[in-house]
């Protein structure tokens, strides 16, 4: 709906964003609203993706559901029914065998993985770094191999299991997999190198799309959203689920609440992901083969809850059983849900070039730009969408560039390890 | 103290029922129209996350879960309410909790429960030309 | 061979339409796009207008919202263009079927070049596909 609208009387200017443009795992549409540069109101209007899945699943065996709510996200296609599982044990009270605990970290620590590393690309795309782009996303295709290793799909792994998970890991392919999370390191240090020590980045993210701790704790944000603003928060944490009372990690809390902390906190939550991945794969050698399926037959009427941390921050399942083969209410909460509202004050403070990257920071499921399309039927109206709102974000990347002389010059270079590989 | 005994005490006259599924996880029953001092408690005093709210259309009538958790100690406190079968209606929280406003919107036209005093009560997620009265998430009486 | 046909079959540039998908077919169109696949040594591109495309991807079922934009989309398409459904909802609703904010299969709203199933199809299917494609549009217009 890209429509240049200036009404005349408050002097403000309506830039639509979208619809066809899904920034998070929900398609949305965003007007802001700006005087001049300033963005002064956002308006988020929400429903291209809606599919209706809660409904559906009352028509879908418990078994079933874990198939459909993986379906909800393609990226957090492990979060949902790890989060679905822990409903329906919650509701059954059953205990899983340990193996199988060790497997479902492992499984859900390789999607944090890949998520955060297509975010930071993103991230990087959205300010001008395309090289960014590109080398997240070739390091995340070892990721997604080990998954393919693994489970046997790149992305719906297929992998949970009320009870247990569906396929063991060989001892013997254990190296394989660490041997994988050593080689992520040296590209883990390259980024965060190009985070930390580039000060046109720390130009165009700090002080950049700020959510103070108090809003965050009004607007009820998760994850990584939330610990950006020093909200000590973490699912993983607080409400154990899993093996991750088993391994040593910790959770990474940044104070200030703007965009390059957000950065920090995803670049340095992949160091814990690889810390997890390792201690789960310790903890399984040490296992012997055994059971990875606790069996469940019955499912007793009475209401369920679980949840877990998604890379964007905690999913939320409620399970309603009257004691039949399928739910009787199933209601499902992803980490966007209370992220995207955060944007009308997060938004509201920058200017327009500022947007896009504020916007993304929240958590771009993915690349929006290719996604965005001018729809309207008003033609002989001036186009504002995306693509411009993209074009303004990296052209002030550029000035910055210019601006700020490289000292001490910083030019990443490809760690020499993963080199060649692909 | 521990926090449930805090939850127990703050709320007080206010809970109907009190039960416990297992060490993590909290129902309590309240009348409808207590919520809003509730939600205050549990989101000021107590500092509690609100996670979400959950409607469901029940042969009783309605209700609404609102879940709470406590991040300190991973426990969830599920606020129950019970709304009337024909008019379901009920005061909007997002007053207290500015994070609440989406999900009212959502019971709302998926479920058809009215919140008095919401700031923006429209559409959420349907579409605009979806036809007017039928909630998808209502159940089908059974013939 | 018509010039415009011929033009077709060569650097196609491919626009992509969301219709509620669960995004997963979407990164892997964009995966095609970073150093494992790299079709841009096809002279593939993502256009970022439809009014440059050669062809139309389109992800997930149209729901209520998007049925009506996703035909705009198709008319503001230069012709001739293909349209090639990714994935298996696209394809014919996956279990979304039985939803209520299913409208109709996508091929009833816009006609359908190619249909490349899978949950979600694989970078290399995808590629498979466009080539099949390509194949099959040169051998129709010899």
């Amino acid at each position: 709906m890209g429509e240049f609208q200036v009404e005349d009387k408050k002097k403000q200017t309506i830039i639509p964003i979208g619809p066809y443009h899904p920034l998070q795992e929900e398609a949305e549409y965003f007007k802001l609203y700006v005087e001049g540069e300033k963005v002064t109101k956002l308006d988020i209007e929400l429903g291209y993706q809606h599919r209706g899945i809660e409904k559906l699943c009352e028509t879908r065996h418990f078994d079933q559901v874990v198939f459909l709510v993986e379906r909800i996200c393609g990226i957090c296609s492990c979060s949902h029914p790890f989060a679905h599982v822990n409903a329906v044990e919650d509701l059954c009270g059953v205990d899983v065998p340990i193996r199988a605990k060790y497997i479902r970290c492992i499984i859900a620590e390789l999607e944090r993985l890949h998520s955060h590393l297509l975010w930071l690309g993103l991230a990087g795309h959205f300010l001008g770094y395309n090289t960014v782009w590109m080398w997240a996303w070739k390091y995340r295709e070892p990721v997604l191999d080990i998954c393919e290793f693994i489970t046997g799909n790149r992305n719906h792994y297929a992998m949970f299991k009320i009870g247990g998970v569906r396929q063991d890991i060989d001892n013997n392919d254990i190296p394989q997999i660490n041997k994988m999370c050593d080689d992520l390191i040296p590209a883990l240090d390259m980024f965060k190198g190009a985070v930390m020590d580039d000060p046109v980045i720390h130009a165009r993210t700090k002080g950049v799309g700020i959510l103070t701790k108090q809003e965050a704790i009004d607007y009820c944000v998760v994850g990584p959203t939330a610990r950006a603003s020093g909200v000590d928060i973490d699912v993983r944490r607080d409400d154990p689920c899993a093996a991750y009372p088993l391994v040593d990690w910790k959770v990474i809390v940044t104070p200030n609440g703007d965009v390059f902390d957000k950065v920090v906190v995803r670049v340095l939550e992949m160091y814990e992901s690889v810390k997890i991945i390792k201690g789960c794969l310790e903890g399984l050698k040490k296992e012997p083969k055994g059971e990875i399926d606790a069996k469940v037959k019955s499912f007793p009427p009475g209401e369920g809850i679980g949840h877990y941390e998604a890379p964007r921050g905690e999913v939320f399942h409620y399970v309603l059983s009257d004691g039949a083969n399928r739910p009787a209410r199933y209601k499902v909460r992803a980490p966007s849900y209370m992220n995207i509202p955060s944007n009308q004050v997060a938004c509201t403070r920058g200017t327009i070039s500022d947007a896009a990257i504020t916007l993304a920071a929240v958590d771009p499921c993915y690349c929006c730009t290719e996604r965005s399309a001018v729809l309207d039927e008003k033609t002989n109206k001036k186009i504002f969408g995306w693509e411009d709102l993209l074009r303004l974000s990296q052209e002030k990347t550029e000035r910055i560039k210019k601006r700020i002389p490289l000292n001490p010059p910083f030019v990443p270079t490809e760690p020499t390890s993963v080199k060649g590989e692909y | 103290m521990n926090v449930v005994e805090e939850v127990q005490q703050k709320l007080d006259k206010k809970i109907n029922k009190f039960f416990k599924k297992n060490e993590q996880r909290y129902y309590i029953d309240i009348d409808a129209k207590e919520i809003v001092p509730s939600a205050k408690i549990m989101f000021r005093d107590i500092e509690c996350r609100f996670a979400i709210a959950t409607g469901t259309h029940t042969p009783q009538g309605f209700e609404i879960l609102y879940h709470f958790s406590h991040d300190k100690t991973g426990k969830i406190f599920s606020l129950r309410v019970a709304l009337d079968k024909n008019a379901p209606e009920i005061e909007s929280i997002t007053s207290i909790i500015t994070g609440a406003e989406w999900i009212e919107r959502e019971m709302w036209e998926m479920l058809g429960i009215n919140f008095k005093n919401h700031p923006n009560l429209k559409r959420l997620l349907l579409a605009p030309d979806f036809p007017e009265g039928v909630y998808p998430l209502r159940q089908k009486p059974r013939e | 061979m018509k010039l415009t046909l011929k033009a077709l079959t060569k650097s196609i540039w491919v626009f992509h339409a969301a219709c509620s998908p669960c995004n997963n077919c979407d990164i892997e169109i964009l995966d095609l796009l970073t150093p494992r696949y790299d079709v841009e040594r096809f002279g593939i591109v993502l256009a970022s207008s439809i009014r440059h495309a050669d062809a139309l991807l389109v992800t997930g079922f149209p729901n209520y919202k998007t049925a009506k934009k996703i035909k705009y989309l198709y008319e503001q398409m230069p012709k001739p263009g293909v349209v090639i459904a990714i994935g298996t909802c696209a394809c014919g609703g996956n279990f979304f079927r039985d939803s209520y904010s299913f409208v109709k299969p996508l091929d009833e709203i816009i006609p359908v070049n190619a249909y490349i199933p899978g949950c979600p199809p694989k970078p290399e299917a995808m590629i498979m596909g466009v080539v099949k494609l390509i194949k099959a549009l040169k051998a129709k217009n010899k």
